[in-house]
């Protein structure tokens, strides 16, 4: 059976970890290939890089370290941030990337997403999402029908004016073969998964979406798979800071009676 | 020495670091010469069906892996690297395969199913037929039956005949995840991906004589 996954996620900037892990006595929690080798030890099922680097020049490195994080574990991984174009992903993916997640760039040139499935195949590209609710009706709570995402890009930083569903549809009939779903709302919270937005995007799509923005609590992953149609759930402070370990998310996930593969 | 065929089609540091983790000594290459001075092939590959054909083709690569699999060479095809060993794919309708195995590769048509296929999924060791009652595959040694590995695809192999069917995996049907035929082998997932479960059988792979 097909299990749902778990799934942490590290920020790198100029090629080292940042808001780093804290816990357990790593030799050098910013080197990206000892905290990857640490999650591969605890089982996660996969792992996702965002490089947040600002020089492009600086990105260069990222390919680099890719190789290096592929050399030493031996699980699946995708690598997102600044991606531009095709040479970025060929190079990143025959780096040993499993996937690339493009969010930015997929918004300014469409037909990126489109190119890349053809190239590549679609199970390597992730359409990344950064979605924000619009508030229409100001102190009142909306019902979950009549909400509405607006997708941000750079970060987080800039207003599309694309409704998320719409988007997210848009993504998967290009060739997308996962959507990484980000709700903006949530991140940082602690108080779960956005339920309503995860459910409505992966009603609208019938690609894997992966959960992410919003884990503070065991009950979050549950409420996550037990209610959405969520393939993955994505955290990264949580295990950053020794919360939780995947095993015990995983655990507890099994014994609620959510597949996963411990 | 172990050839990892390069052809431009995805990831092979994986491949090449967990097989030297057993001790192999390996050739990632393009060379038809140097492929066939090794003892062992690996076809990995991430992409699609009619660019890797295509690619195999101009390097000259076609006619070496028919003959060297003929010569039962050790051969292990990785994801797309075992769909090519068939005769078709929907993937790309134009375009031929290796034609080694008897068989189609076709897309996972299930409207309920999310498609690509992707995540951690079981695989169950076929048993049934005298072959494999009398004979194991030796990729699957010392594995236990449904181990979890790590799967990232839209289309899956349709053999002709179930005999090649050393493992299947459910996904809306039982697929073949893994096909053997004599000294050759293919996987549809990626054991260079899937910690533990999928060193054992690159480690088999590795030890096989």
């Amino acid at each position: 059976m097909l299990t749902k996954r778990i799934i942490p996620c590290l920020d790198i900037q100029d090629g080292r970890v940042v808001k780093g892990v804290k816990f357990l006595g790593l030799k050098d929690a910013g080197d990206p290939v000892e905290v990857a080798k640490l999650y591969d030890a605890q089982a996660a099922d996969e792992l996702v890089f965002l490089d947040i680097t600002a020089s492009v020049q600086k990105r260069k490195t990222l390919v680099e370290l890719v190789e290096k994080i592929a050399k030493n574990i031996f699980m699946p991984f995708t690598v997102g941030g600044g991606i531009a174009d095709l040479t970025d992903i060929r190079n990143l993916l025959n780096a040993g990337a499993e996937k690339v997640s493009i969010n930015t760039q997929a918004v300014k040139f469409p037909e990126l997403i489109s190119d890349a499935a053809k190239k590549f195949g679609s199970q390597c590209i992730v359409l990344a999402i950064d979605a924000k609710l619009v508030q229409k009706t100001e102190g009142r709570r909306q019902k979950t029908e009549d909400k509405k995402w607006e997708v941000y890009i750079n970060g987080g930083r800039t207003p599309t004016g694309l409704d998320a569903l719409e988007w997210a549809s848009k993504g998967a009939e290009s060739g997308a073969g996962e959507i990484l779903l980000t709700s903006m709302d949530y991140d940082g919270t602690k108080d779960g998964y956005d339920l309503d937005l995860t459910n409505m995007i992966c009603k609208a799509v019938s690609i894997p979406v992966i959960a992410s923005g919003g884990a503070g609590k065991l009950e979050h992953f549950y409420d996550c798979f037990a209610n959405t149609g969520a393939d993955a759930a994505l955290a990264a402070s949580l295990f950053h800071y020794g919360v939780y370990t995947i095993k015990q998310v995983k655990k507890y996930l099994k014994e609620k009676g959510i597949p996963v593969r411990l | 020495m172990i050839a990892i065929i390069d052809y431009g089609m995805g990831n092979i540091h994986s491949v090449k670091k967990a097989l030297e983790l057993y001790g192999a000594k390996t050739k990632v290459s393009s060379n038809p010469q140097e492929i066939s001075a090794c003892q062992k092939i690996v076809l990995p590959g991430v992409g699609a069906f009619g660019d890797a054909m295509r690619e195999l083709e101009k390097q000259g690569l076609v006619s070496l892996i028919r003959e060297e699999v003929k010569n039962k060479k050790p051969f292990l095809g990785i994801c797309l690297g075992m769909q090519l060993l068939f005769e078709k794919s929907e993937e790309a309708k134009n375009c031929k395969g290796l034609g080694i195995i008897k068989g189609d590769v076709k897309r996972f048509s299930d409207l309920n199913l999310k498609v690509p296929h992707m995540g951690w999924n079981q695989i169950k060791q076929r048993t049934e037929d005298r072959r494999l009652k009398t004979e194991r595959c030796s990729l699957l040694k010392g594995m236990a039956d449904n181990a979890f590995v790590y799967f990232c695809h839209s289309y899956y192999p349709e053999p002709e005949n179930k005999n090649v069917v050393a493992a299947t995996t459910e996904y809306g049907i039982d697929f073949a995840s893994v096909v053997w035929q004599d000294n050759l082998y293919g996987v549809q997932f990626h054991p260079e991906k899937s910690q533990g479960v999928g060193l054992k059988m690159l480690e088999n792979f590795v030890n096989l004589c």
